[in-house]
């Protein structure tokens, strides 16, 4: 197995708590690295890490052979984030605000409508995101990542607010995803039954 | 199915899209493009009032009041350069964008100024006619106008990247842009004073015009740069 | 030469250092300061237009350099913090900031000062430099307070490198812009002294303040660096040793 995503030796400082130090791990394809621990364990700042949005102390993450400090367009390119916020904008609608991030990043479908369906929420695609419940927003989010050609899904908690349906759709998108030799990185609290190789790494 | 992408974006797409979106923002919202244009008229009417109304001394001062009146309408209008974005995170999308960073700030700047600064600049004449400023120096105002608040977008993109979520932001960016504005409206209001005298003025126009293709040309980069900083 | 740079980027190096380096910043200054005073005040004569106010230049022109200086070196440091991400060239600036802030307060009160047996007035708008020094000290204020609303340091030092910068750039555009702005008007005499060229007695003495308020300057920012080294790494392993070593207080 080569090791697309891997982590050398990550420590990490945020304020004047140190959140992790000598962290490493290595991920290939077809793979689901999935992140556990407490509140204010450091998950989400570890993604932030890995999706390049926070510095880290020491170590370095590694995409391909390259370090993404150095790559960065080249690794911004091969992943999608799904934060904790939906950030989509509440005054455009469905359509509109997936328009203009099919404008950011590479897309693998454009047959929006199609993969609204799969998500359910075809329906409302004309109405502005401010008329949508929290579930029916975090399905939006979930089309961004069915859209994007990227090879890396990076997602925080991706079952919040989401009912029984909701989750079982995000374990099979993953799923997929991951037997089309997509990769994975989740932080979740609940359990997640995704068939695929799976990593873990509890976060004190 | 992951290796070729059906679609790729140019290099230019990001700041296209980012430019209509805010745009389109701003057309569903046109009170947050009326709200600067008020202050603008307010200020202007302020002066007046608490100076008297005597004609000679508006019109020795009109100039030097509509561009003051326009810098601190611009002000107040960046705070929310990138505040809704950061609040909802969209911003996050965009920092993890291959689109190169620097290009979406501009293209949220250019937005910016096109529903802050332009309208300024389009009712600019209205209030330059209460300050019964000759017709001539009305044309150098407009063009002062365009030059100047194109500049105060450009460097007010970058104070309000720095202070975008932060407690106080607006009376932050305010300290933070002031000094450097001084610049731009030195040479905007001294020009138009110039013009309305009936002095030669070109030399300030192209102090203007070289500041603001200094700043469109840098202070995106200095923008993008404190984006990422303000996001972590 | 490169190993020298990266000792000297380790903090409990140039703790050490800046320890043994102060003294010998700080003494030749006090030297200076006292000759240049001394000679300022009794020895250079009256300046012919001026008389005697003139010789607040002493303190004036070494305070408005020192304010300079400064900023250029908040920023130069930021810069380096920034691109190389040294942790102490952040400190260096983060320690210049007062200090360069304080010496733009008393260019100020020394321009007043000055200004007020020539203008009549304590405040004079249409002289550049007093105009520009002020509008420097705003832009001191802003790094202060940039700095102060950011809790997280490492994020805090890199906003307000970031924001040096772009003053630093706008310094010169500052200067410039003010200059033609009072030439707009005439008849608003300039701090100078008058004379085509400095009398040498005139002069010496002004240089001998300038050099010792630099290095008095440097000697000062280090003991300020030190501290702020010692703030920032106060949970490290070294400072620990350092304060609970039996060996003689820092």
């Amino acid at each position: 197995m080569t090791a697309k995503l891997s982590a050398n030796n990550l420590t990490l400082i945020r304020g004047e708590r140190c959140l992790f130090t000598g962290l490493s791990f290595a991920l290939g394809t077809g793979q689901l690295l999935l992140l556990e621990g407490q509140n204010g364990s450091g998950k989400t700042s570890l993604l932030r890490a890995l999706v390049g949005l926070l510095e880290l102390e020491e170590g370095e993450i590694v995409w391909n052979g390259e370090p993404i400090r150095r790559a960065r367009q080249a690794y911004f390119k091969s992943l999608v984030w799904l934060a904790h916020r939906v950030g989509l904008k509440a005054d455009l609608t469905l359509v509109e605000n997936l328009q203009f991030e099919s404008a950011l990043r590479p897309i693998a479908n454009t047959d929006f409508n199609a993969v609204l369906e799969r998500l359910g929420i075809e329906r409302l695609k004309k109405l502005p995101m401010r008329s949508l419940s929290a579930g029916q927003q975090r399905r939006v989010a979930l089309a961004r990542v069915l859209l994007s050609a990227a090879d890396l899904w990076l997602m925080d908690e991706p079952f919040t607010n989401l009912d029984r349906d909701g989750r079982q759709l995000v374990d099979e998108i993953v799923g997929q995803h991951l037997s089309n030799g997509g990769m994975c990185v989740m932080a979740a609290h609940q359990d997640v039954e995704i068939d695929a190789p799976t990593q873990k790494l509890v976060l004190e | 199915m992951n290796s070729a992408a059906e679609q790729t974006p140019g290099l230019l797409a990001g700041l296209t899209a980012t430019v209509r979106r805010d745009l389109l923002l701003a057309w569903k919202r046109p009170g947050d493009v009326l709200n600067p244009l008020f202050f603008f008229a307010m200020v202007c009417t302020l002066f007046p009032l608490a100076v008297g109304p005597s004609v000679e001394q508006l019109q020795f001062s009109g100039p030097g009041i509509l561009w003051v009146a326009a810098l601190l309408a611009m002000l107040l209008s960046l705070n929310s350069l990138f505040l809704a974005d950061f609040e909802d995170g969209s911003l996050e999308q965009l920092l993890v964008s291959p689109q190169p960073l620097v290009l979406l700030g501009l293209g949220k700047t250019i937005a910016h100024w096109l529903t802050s600064g332009l309208p300024l600049v389009i009712i600019s004449p209205l209030m330059a006619m209460t300050f019964q400023m000759p017709l001539e120096s009305i044309g150098v105002l407009m063009l002062t106008l365009t030059l100047g608040t194109i500049s105060l977008s450009m460097l007010g993109s970058v104070g309000a990247a720095l202070t975008v979520g932060l407690y106080r932001g607006t009376a932050l960016l305010s300290l933070l842009i002031l000094p450097l504005a001084m610049p731009v409206l030195i040479f905007g209001a001294r020009t138009v004073s110039l013009a309305a005298a009936g002095d030669v003025y070109s030399g300030g126009i192209f102090a203007l015009a070289a500041y603001a293709v200094g700043a469109v040309s840098l202070a995106p980069y200095a923008t993008a740069a404190a984006l990422r900083i303000s996001n972590e | 030469m490169w190993k020298f740079l990266h000792k000297m980027a380790s903090p409990p190096y140039f703790y050490k250092l800046a320890k043994t380096l102060a003294p010998w910043f700080a003494v030749p200054g006090i030297l200076l300061i006292a000759y240049g005073s001394f000679a300022g005040l009794f020895v250079a004569p009256p300046d012919y237009q001026q008389g005697d106010a003139f010789r607040i230049i002493y303190v004036h022109v070494p305070a408005a350099y020192l304010s300079m200086m400064g900023y250029m070196i908040m920023a130069i440091a930021g810069g380096i913090g920034l691109i190389w991400r040294m942790k102490l060239a952040h400190a260096v600036a983060a320690a210049v900031a007062p200090l360069g802030a304080a010496f733009t307060f008393l260019a100020l009160v020394t321009g007043s000062v000055w200004g007020k047996p020539i203008w009549g007035t304590w405040w004079e708008w249409g002289d550049p430099r007093l105009t520009s020094e002020l509008i420097l000290l705003f832009l001191y204020f802003g790094y202060m307070a940039l700095r102060g609303s950011i809790d997280e340091v490492a994020k805090a030092d890199k906003a307000s490198a970031v924001l040096a910068l772009v003053g630093a750039v706008n310094i010169p555009i500052i200067h410039f812009s003010v200059e033609w702005w009072s030439s707009l008007h005439q008849g608003a005499t300039l701090l100078k002294t008058g004379g085509p060229a400095m009398d040498s007695a005139m002069l010496y003495p002004l240089l001998a303040m300038i050099l010792g308020s630099s290095l008095l300057f440097g000697a000062q920012l280090l003991r300020r660096v030190r501290t702020e080294v010692l703030y920032r790494e106060r949970r490290t392993r070294w400072v620990r040793n350092m304060i609970l070593s039996p060996e003689a207080p820092a």
